[in-house]
């Protein structure tokens, strides 16, 4: 059983041919089957094929890489619709695609070329300051970004059936997903903890300063994890990081820059994936990173140090 | 004690893991597969859903493969194959490039037969020769079966479609059953004990 919204919220009723699409089960479910697997940043549909010949369990498509988007400037916008269809023709794996926070326009585009998943995304240029999507009206399944419990859960009450850490996209430094796949899991452990003391108050408490519903609050201090998918995300460059995050307790990885922006994209990808897979295996992992080269490694930035930061951006 | 393993390559494990055990109650216990000597420990076989490209070369990769394949030809392992699971136990893909099979099952599966996920749905199916009168199937991204050979039992249809099969103590079906409970795995549960 999969933990379902207390209210049920989206999806369109049986029909007369008594099934029901869009409906909480089918989108979170779809993310349960990407678990313990890689989904690859691509632009092109050579890189869409070599990241599943790699193993990718699905790929994301953007205009550019985050490290591109950072070099470039200007604004970050949805790709290419005709990108899109030569990727999802190209490739058997589920096919993502990034729109703006809060752009419900490049989103409903995004669900008509019918992509399995829709990430909106801090690596875009956000397009509402104030608010993200209410995503509980599509048939097509959302993935948002977190740096933190409560930020995971205001996006799980607005409809995302899966949530990533934000880290910082485009530069190859892991730190801060780590920093974030932490904090959500603190953040778990508190209500945990609370639910399991039986102090109902602190959890009425953690709930206003979490800003998300008591049920929802109480649903993850039960359950002990997230109700949807956790994936890890943001500056993964190499298997070990991969690995790393696998071990910290998130559901599967998400890997942006670090593979086509590397001067080894196959054999890194295929590394990635290895060490994803048998993370718990440590000759494994090392066979994996041994398949790399540091040397072809991206350069990379240092997250905590630079300037305006993507995971920063938009409302939180 | 059945001891009931679930292939832990990549998908939907854990839901997996929890309907075996749901399932098995004080009768068995259910465990996570990786490698050739996890499956040589188990007395039965769960293939979940994920992506079938990437399950199929990592379990060849870490000796899984061969190893199911071995224990299903030479003990008749019972294996239930869910969505991805059923197309890896399927017959070889009759055209194209696909992941590796096991071929074990007698049928043609067509990966990604509905469509892309936004038209994946719910519906309720019955299996009357596993005893099951009703339960929610999620058709998530589903394969669908085209061909069945003659030793394979169909278990379920959805307007006018195979969606369950048997072989002997092999069972596919092309939806997920452990998202929203767990009556398949009772049956299989059953089936692996040679009770059904």
């Amino acid at each position: 059983m999969i933990p379902l919204p207390a209210a049920p919220r989206g999806g369109r009723e049986a029909g007369p041919d008594g099934q029901a699409r869009g409906t909480p089960l089918l989108k979170r479910g779809f993310a349960h089957m990407l678990k313990g697997g890689v989904v690859m940043d691509v632009t092109t549909a050579e890189q869409a094929q070599v990241a599943e010949r790699a193993g990718a369990v699905s790929v994301m498509v953007l205009d550019k890489l985050p490290s591109d988007v950072r070099k470039a400037g200007g604004v970050a916008r949805t790709a290419s619709v005709r990108a899109i269809r030569e990727i999802m023709g190209s490739v058997t794996v589920p096919v993502m695609a990034k729109c703006r926070i809060g752009h419900a326009g490049e989103a409903a585009v995004l669900a008509e070329a019918d992509v399995d998943m829709i990430d909106e995304s801090e690596v875009l240029t956000p397009a509402d300051g104030a608010h993200h999507i209410w995503k509980w009206g599509y048939d097509t399944p959302f993935v948002n970004g977190a740096r933190s419990l409560g930020e995971a859960l205001r996006r799980i009450e607005e409809g995302a059936s899966m949530i990533r850490t934000k880290g910082e996209p485009g530069t190859g430094d892991v730190a801060e997903a780590i920093t974030h796949m932490r904090a959500v899991s603190d953040g778990i452990r508190q209500v945990r903890a609370m639910l399991e003391d039986g102090d109902s108050q602190a959890l009425v408490a953690a709930s206003r300063e979490l800003g998300a519903s008591y049920e929802l609050v109480e649903q993850v201090a039960r359950l002990g994890r997230l109700p949807v998918v956790n994936f890890a995300a943001g500056g993964v460059a190499t298997p070990a990081d991969a690995a790393h995050l696998m071990s910290m307790g998130c559901d599967g990885i998400f890997v942006g820059s670090g593979i086509f922006k590397a001067d080894d994209a196959l054999e890194r990808a295929r590394a990635v994936v290895l060490a994803t897979t048998f993370w718990r295996d440590p000759a494994r992992v090392l066979e994996a990173q041994g398949m790399v080269d540091e040397r072809g490694s991206m350069a990379g930035l240092d997250g905590a140090s630079m300037g305006p930061r993507m995971q920063e951006r938009g409302p939180q | 004690m059945t001891r009931m393993g679930v292939l832990a390559t990549q998908g939907n494990v854990d839901e997996n893991i929890a309907a075996s055990r749901a399932a098995l109650g004080q009768s068995g216990t259910a465990v996570r597969v990786m490698s050739a000597a996890d499956v040589d420990a188990v007395d039965a076989l769960v293939i979940p859903g994920g992506e079938s490209t990437a399950i199929g070369p990592l379990s060849e990769a870490s000796g899984a493969m061969a190893a199911i394949r071995r224990r299903a030809e030479s003990d008749s392992m019972p294996i239930l194959g869910i969505c991805a699971g059923l197309v890896l136990m399927a017959s070889p893909a009759q055209a194209g490039p696909g992941p590796e099979r096991l071929g074990l099952l007698d049928v043609d599966v067509e990966r990604n037969a509905h469509g892309r996920q936004r038209v994946s749905f719910e519906a309720d199916v019955a299996l009357p020769s596993l005893g099951i009168d009703s339960l929610r199937g999620a058709f998530i991204r589903a394969p669908a079966i085209a061909r069945t050979g003659a030793g394979v039992e169909v278990l379920a249809n959805l307007r006018g479609r195979a969606v369950a099969v048997r072989q002997d103590t092999l069972v596919g079906v092309t939806f997920h059953a452990e998202l929203a409970g767990h009556a398949l795995h009772a049956a299989f549960a059953r089936v692996a004990a040679g009770a059904l």
